[in-house]
């Protein structure tokens, strides 16, 4: 038996084609925005692995580092590397803020850590890892960093010395990696007027300057330069032990909050990027019903278009079943063409986009099963009208 | 009138609609053609013509009456046969006033679509697509698409679709409404030639004055009545 759907398509290729590689653009877009959205969970997954901890100690009662502000002591990691089941504890400080490069300004989460512990980038793709105590800096590529560029953080310059790749925040920007001690600086120092309107303050504070107590002031203006906290502590644990039972033990006998790797990635995915996530499977059920109502049209009209033809067939004895087959046929050709197009075009643009697009081979298989049901469910319409159509219409004017 | 009957239909009524809105558009129509036999069908807009030959063809269901195909009742107060499909497919060819090939099925497929519904092999529908489309002098268009033949060429492929099947009866709805005087003359000695040829009942729907007097017979019908009247044919003697 001839293939009539194949014979149309033939037939009328050119505007099948048109048809087809418009719906595919759609389909693109709508493969990006999955990809977009997983490569949002890929970010944190790789957040996390490439901070190499297993365990963050955050303050109490909070979310941190990532998803709220968290404040520790910046000593509170000697006392965890005396608890059982830790191999090593290493200060992290994390601040999303605006790095000068040139005359450009670059949004840019910097990270302070402890060269050689957790936290530390672990695999350069250029230059070497930071080494002096200070004014080094390891950047991601996504930055536009190279290495021998100068980033100014606040007051000071640093030199980038080696380039990272995907590491990113959860918020998709690059992360320039500093020492420990210039990121606090950076964090929690005031600038200079900020200071001497302090100190002023706290001299005409008679608590606090008393004539009786010398050095009280100067103690206390002491503490208000000097940054002694940090927003997490990572953890490695000690092989042969449990991250969950450390995890337990820490958050019963430290006063902080500790959390696993598992926990701290359904931070990041499930509340994190929670709202993001919503935001683009919105996107992706508008798509999803702009394309069914693409083909649905597109069928019908097509369909329209042939309804002498059709009473013409069902006149000379077509079986309805052939009818409802070749349109059938036809929106699915339509959905497969649209499909490819829509895999390449996603392939080809996804590496353009700010954020990383991360196209899944099982979310292409999903997919494609999704467009087919889409063009099966848009045909039914066409394939109504058709059984609809009389072959009485094909005899007389 | 043969004795052998390609089609008959007797005292075939058709009513639409009910009650003081009812329209009797066929009253007690009798009608006979046999085997081979081309007869006109002839009458002016509104009289009836279309709704008998949508009878005939088993489109819509007489109200009354009875129908007799190649010897077999096919409706008796109702239809005799289960699948009016089948029939259409199998037992009846239709021309229509234009051609209505398929667009995207080239002469060849056009033909050998009905044997292939039919459940014939690729082959053997195709074989049979080319010699009627040889018997209809346009074996040489078999591949062209319908939009790369002429009108003439369209009416040509289309009366082989309607003979692909060997048909006992073929139903002609105005078959050279859109042709030149010469082309319709041609059609019309075609569909005498083919139905000597194949044995097969021709009734030709037409109102065209130029190949009326081509019919040996015709049934006239007004007001949904049918008058049979002899004709001569000498017109298309003439012609051919």
């Amino acid at each position: 038996m001839i293939s009539l759907a194949g014979r149309d398509i033939l037939h009328s290729w050119s505007k099948f084609a048109l048809t087809g590689l418009g719906l595919g653009l759609l389909i693109g877009v709508t493969f990006t925005m999955a990809g977009v959205y997983r490569g949002m969970v890929d970010d944190a997954k790789v957040l996390l692995n490439n901070s190499g901890a297993d365990l963050w100690v955050v303050q109490k009662d909070t979310l941190g580092p990532y998803a709220e502000p968290s404040s520790v002591h910046d000593d509170i990691y000697r006392g965890l590397l005396g608890f059982p089941g830790i191999a090593q504890a290493a200060n992290v400080t994390y601040l999303t803020m605006q790095v000068r490069r040139g005359e450009r300004d670059v949004r840019a989460m910097v990270v302070g850590f402890v060269p050689g512990g957790p936290g530390e980038p672990r695999y350069l793709i250029a230059g070497r890892r930071v080494t002096r105590s200070h004014y080094e800096a390891v950047a991601d590529l996504s930055a536009g960093f190279a290495v021998g560029d100068r980033i100014r953080i606040r007051r000071h310059e640093y030199t980038v010395v080696g380039v990272t790749r995907r590491m990113v925040s959860s918020g998709g920007d690059p992360m320039v990696f500093i020492p420990l001690k210039d990121a606090q600086e950076a964090q929690f120092l005031k600038d200079n007027d900020a200071i001497v309107n302090e100190r002023a303050r706290t001299a005409n504070n008679p608590a606090l300057n008393r004539p009786g107590v010398p050095g009280l002031l100067g103690a206390i203006e002491a503490s208000q330069t000097s940054g002694r906290t940090v927003n997490a502590v990572l953890v490695r644990v000690a092989s042969g032990h449990s991250p969950d039972r450390v995890a337990a033990e820490l958050r019963r006998w430290k006063h902080v909050q500790a959390f696993t790797r598992a926990q701290m990635e359904d931070i990041l995915v499930a509340k994190l990027i929670a709202t993001a996530s919503r935001q683009i499977g919105m996107f992706l059920v508008i798509l999803t019903i702009v394309s069914a109502a693409i083909v649905a049209f597109i069928i019908y009209t097509m369909t329209l278009g042939k309804i002498r033809e059709i009473a013409v067939l069902k006149l000379i004895g077509t079986h309805n079943s052939t009818i409802a087959s070749m349109i059938l046929q036809q929106a699915l050709g339509l959905g497969v063409i649209g499909f490819v197009v829509g895999k390449i075009a996603a392939t080809i643009w996804g590496p353009a986009f700010p954020r990383y697009v991360l196209l899944e081979p099982w979310d292409a298989v999903i997919g494609f099963v999704l467009v087919m049901l889409v063009c099966v469910l848009a045909s039914t319409l066409a394939i109504r009208a058709a059984l609809r159509v009389d072959p009485a219409a094909a005899i007389g004017g | 009138m043969t004795s052998d009957v390609g089609i008959r239909i007797e005292g075939l009524s058709k009513r639409y609609g009910e009650g003081s809105t009812a329209v009797d558009a066929l009253k007690d129509v009798n009608m006979s053609v046999a085997p081979g036999e081309v007869v006109g069908l002839i009458g002016p807009s509104g009289s009836g013509k279309t709704t008998l030959l949508k009878c005939l063809g088993a489109v819509i269901e007489p109200t009354r009456g009875r129908m007799t195909l190649g010897g077999q009742v096919i409706y008796d107060g109702g239809w005799k046969i289960a699948d009016l499909r089948v029939l259409r497919r199998d037992r009846i060819g239709f021309i229509f006033q234009a051609p209505y090939l398929i667009p995207f099925l080239d002469a060849t497929d056009n033909v050998a679509l009905l044997p292939m519904l039919s459940g014939q092999s690729n082959a053997a529908a195709r074989a049979r697509a080319r010699e009627l489309l040889e018997a209809l002098d346009v074996a040489h268009r078999a591949k062209a698409l319908p939009a790369e033949l002429s009108g003439g060429e369209q009416q040509r492929v289309s009366i082989a679709r309607a003979l692909a099947n060997r048909p006992p009866v073929i139903l002609a709805d105005e078959p050279t409404a859109p042709l030149d005087s010469e082309r319709g003359l041609a059609v019309m000695r075609i569909l005498d030639q083919l139905a000597s040829q194949y044995a097969t009942a021709i009734i030709v729907v037409t109102h065209d004055e130029k190949i009326i007097p081509t019919f040996k017979r015709t049934y006239h019908i007004r007001d949904g009545r049918t008058v049979e009247e002899v004709g001569d044919g000498r017109s298309l003697v003439g012609a051919s």
